[in-house]
């Protein structure tokens, strides 16, 4: 083979085995879903909406785990979310150019990254040993811990992409910076900024590990937030893992109820970020 | 409208104090970070010091884990989660090589967004949801096709051939391996594809203009260039697969000891706290698994912020350069 005839090979080859990559990624989420669809559907019923986790053998539905996730992650976004927003404003605005901002996008970039595993044994310590039992509301503790550092990170970027511009403007009528922030700089980045709480709902509405010994699971309806809750992760672990036909259906469709939400969820977001800034990616 | 602006003094105080609050409020909220990793290092090690004072360094070096007689060791699960980790990551890299490439030099413009976000999804969906698809479809498929294939042609082999014998479980540390790297997979390639693209055109563009075909600009421009963002994903894959919990638990078989072979159950430290935490009694058997945890924040902590000062440092070296 000539040089130039091996070089013309190893090219097509090498572009060939980009395309084969990119095939095989694709390939595995479409393998995913279609295992949760076919083995997933077969259950929907409206029992499933309407009815509690059964004993084994018996029927019933997913209505105290799906309501125990909902409550779970509300309160999860609605602690982690504002906090969030409060420090990634810190970020972005007063402490842009501090030493310690440096230190703690760090730690925040960390933290994105922490297992999440590791949280729960954190909660666990924290307030499930002190209360001297699991509750919704040490799991709702966890999932806001995990919501935290995503709502850091993207309500800085969005607020960054806010231009200088509109802020001088505000300062030059002699608002204080609260108020250029609340009524300037917020309003321009509302899309964004709502569109990071979509994700960080849609991150924490699928964790598991942290609520493994936070949260527990409950086979009943309860709504008593210092008590045990259901919650749609930790049930499908736990029927997944059973040897009971009847359990292990309803796995597979809370599996699939957890993941067509969570897909349209990043979807969303994905749509409202990319109508912001067309040409832009993220 | 002729209004002439006047400066109320107790306005201006009122928005004074305002300010001062919600300044205060912001940093405390972003102190509150800090805080938060401080308090998770100092919890585990307050909750892990029983087993750790007991056990002393032994918990390191040991491979026994029996509730019975309380003896615990860290061994097999640390020796898990590495092995399991490292093995995902060389199933993802070239993988995600490959999906990076085809995305920033490859794909036609049209293309490229919906295969971009169909990856991106990959990674949202929840580490159950892998769990119970490993257990259900793949954990028979490898158990039927791809472990006896291993076993007859790998395992008589010298050496190597170890790795690969004994009865083909289905589940194990190669299943796990290979669930894990369907999961570090988009992390790794859109990280990759990120870093691809800070590459300047101009450098590209001298590489085709001496006749480089476009392998030998990828290989040869674009791969240097980017090579420390290269790393730095790799390292972020390796973080969540050092961490991920319920894919693992799944499909690892949770048996506490260290096969010579991949085929065989294992456990990692994630599965073994996933798996006995709620159910241990007894401070010691507790403790241990706090103490599993703690080397787990330390292993993670570690590879999260090399990977993070890479990419940081890579960032300046963007920025400095525009």
């Amino acid at each position: 083979m000539s040089r130039r005839a091996f070089r013309k090979f190893t090219n097509v080859l090498a572009l060939a085995l980009s395309g084969l990559a990119t095939l095989i990624g694709l390939f595995f989420l479409g393998a995913i879903l279609f295992t949760l669809l076919h083995n997933g559907l077969a259950g929907m019923s409206t029992r499933l909406f309407t009815a509690m986790t059964p004993p084994p053998g018996g029927s019933g539905g997913l209505l105290n785990a799906i309501y125990g996730s909902v409550v779970m992650t509300l309160i999860g976004i609605l602690i982690g979310g504002p906090v969030g927003m409060l420090a990634g404003t810190y970020l972005a605005e007063y402490g842009r150019t501090a030493r310690v901002s440096a230190v703690i996008r760090f730690v925040n970039d960390v933290l994105l990254s922490a297992p999440s595993i590791i949280i729960g044994l954190f909660v666990y310590e924290l307030l499930v040993v002190r209360m001297g039992h699991f509750s919704a509301l040490a799991g709702a503790v966890a999932l806001a811990i995990i919501a935290m550092p995503v709502t850091v990170r993207t309500t800085e970027d969005m607020l960054n992409l806010v231009p200088q511009g509109m802020k001088d403007a505000s300062t030059a009528m002699g608002a204080y910076q609260w108020r250029t922030i609340m009524s300037v700089i917020y309003p321009a980045a509302r899309s964004g900024i709502v569109t990071g709480l979509l994700l960080a709902v849609a991150r924490i509405s699928g964790e598991t590990a942290p609520l493994l010994f936070t949260a527990l699971n409950n086979q009943f309806w309860s709504s008593n937030l210092a008590a045990p809750m259901a919650n749609l992760p930790v049930v499908i672990f736990q029927f997944a893992l059973s040897p009971y036909p009847n359990w292990q259906q309803l796995a597979w469709s809370g599996a699939l109820i957890i993941t067509v939400s969570i897909l349209v969820l990043s979807i969303a977001a994905r749509l409202v970020l990319s109508s912001l800034n067309p040409g832009g990616r993220r | 409208m002729n209004t002439v602006a006047v400066i109320d003094p107790r306005h201006a105080a009122g928005q004074r104090l305002r300010e001062q609050v919600f300044r205060a409020a912001t940093f405390v909220a972003a102190l509150l970070v800090l805080l938060l990793l401080g308090g998770v290092a100092l919890s585990l090690l307050v909750g892990a010091w029983p087993a750790l004072s007991h056990f002393k360094l032994g918990f390191l070096t040991r491979e026994v884990w029996n509730p019975v007689t309380d003896q615990y060791g860290a061994l097999a699960p640390v020796y898990g989660t590495l092995v399991t980790s490292f093995l995902a990551l060389l199933l993802a890299i070239p993988v995600s090589f490959g999906i990076a490439i085809f995305l920033t030099e490859l794909a036609p413009v049209w293309l490229k967004r919906p295969v971009g976000v169909a990856i991106e999804l990959l990674a949202a969906v929840p580490s159950i949801i892998y769990g119970i698809w490993g257990l259900f479809v793949l954990a028979p498929v490898l158990q039927r096709h791809v472990q006896p294939w291993l076993i007859e042609v790998l395992g008589p082999l010298p050496g190597i051939g170890k790795l690969f014998q004994g009865p083909p479980y289905g589940i194990g540390v190669l299943t796990a391996s290979f669930v894990l790297a369907i999961m570090v997979i988009p992390f790794i390639s859109a990280v990759m594809r990120d870093v691809f693209e800070t590459v300047p055109d101009v450098l590209k563009e001298s590489g085709y203009g001496l006749g480089a075909t476009t392998w030998e600009v990828i290989w040869q421009v674009v791969v240097p260039y980017a090579r420390t963002g290269m790393i730095g994903g790799i390292m972020l894959g390796l973080g969540r697969a050092l961490g991920e919990t319920m894919a693992v638990t799944f499909v690892i078989g949770n048996a506490h000891r260290i096969g010579s072979s991949l085929l065989a159950p294992g456990t990692t430290i994630a599965a073994s706290i996933a798996n006995e935490f709620a159910e241990a009694v007894g401070d010691l058997y507790t403790s241990s698994l706090i103490a599993l945890g703690a080397l787990l924040f330390l292993i993670t902590f570690t590879v999260i912020a090399t990977a993070r000062y890479l990419l940081l440092r890579l960032e300046r070296k963007a920025l400095s350069s525009v």
